[in-house]
């Protein structure tokens, strides 16, 4: 009896598997193209709630999702005027150097009070940016 | 001189973004509100410097051998379309609706990361 059930709910997650995977991808790409970011806030949870994968390989594989994405939206943005190099030049050095530094911490760190912290600041950003 | 703290705004940004943090939810409010850069720029700025940090990123991850590639194109393939609308969405819209619309959206963001994160884990 417990075997039966446990079969018939793998065949369903993986039918569900590919609809969370599809919707996954629609709702971070709207985002990541609106927004210019932020499909990984959307990508990481649903790989590791959805998807059922490990924290640090949701984290990890949500680079790979969010790659692709940000190039074809960078793009865009580009190509709508909005890039402004003066800027772009200076954070990219920024980032990459930075980049380097998270993905080495990313291992060792426990993901619990990073994200409470980080929920803290963004929940100020962002009623700073909504309100005033 | 102001190249130094846009370097500065970048590796704050690049250190959440290569933990997977979704380093764009801190850069581009830090340009948009301490460096009165307008919104759709901190938006493209954020797209284009995320790009060699990901790889440089995932080089890393790849050698942790934490990147997980089953049924990955099932993600990225709807992603790509649905990030092309979304760059379109963003066209539309004036910097004053799509910095409040940002601003919404963090805020949400920040209520959902919070919950999860005190709930998931003890």
């Amino acid at each position: 009896m417990d075997k039966k059930v446990k079969n018939k709910s793998e065949l369903m997650t993986n039918k569900k598997f590919r609809l969370y995977s599809v919707l996954a991808g629609c709702f971070a790409g709207i985002i990541n193209g609106l927004f210019g970011g932020g499909g990984g806030m959307i990508v990481v949870p649903m790989l590791t709630n959805l998807l059922r994968r490990e924290e640090n390989r949701a984290h990890a594989t949500a680079i790979l999702i969010i790659l692709p994405l940000s190039i074809v939206s960078g793009l865009f943005y580009a190509s709508f005027g909005n890039l402004d190099l003066s800027v772009g030049v200076p954070v990219t050095i920024g980032v990459t150097v930075g980049g380097a530094l998270g993905a080495l911490l990313l291992s060792k760190l426990t993901s619990k009070w990073i994200g409470v912290i980080f929920s803290v600041v963004m929940a100020a950003a962002g009623i700073k940016l909504l309100l005033f | 001189m102001e190249c130094i703290w846009y370097v500065v705004a970048g590796v704050l940004g690049g250190v959440l973004g290569g933990m997977g943090m979704g380093g764009g939810t801190i850069l581009i409010p830090l340009l948009s509100i301490f460096y009165a850069v307008s919104q759709h720029t901190a938006q493209a700025v954020n797209l284009i410097s995320f790009l060699p940090m990901a790889v440089v990123a995932l080089i890393i991850h790849l050698k942790n051998k934490l990147i997980d590639f089953k049924g990955i194109l099932w993600v990225i393939i709807p992603g790509v379309l649905f990030c092309v609308l979304g760059c379109y969405l963003a066209r539309a819209i004036s910097g004053n609706v799509l910095r409040r619309c940002f601003g919404g959206f963090l805020a949400l963001l920040s209520i959902f990361q919070f919950v999860t994160q005190i709930i998931s884990k003890k």
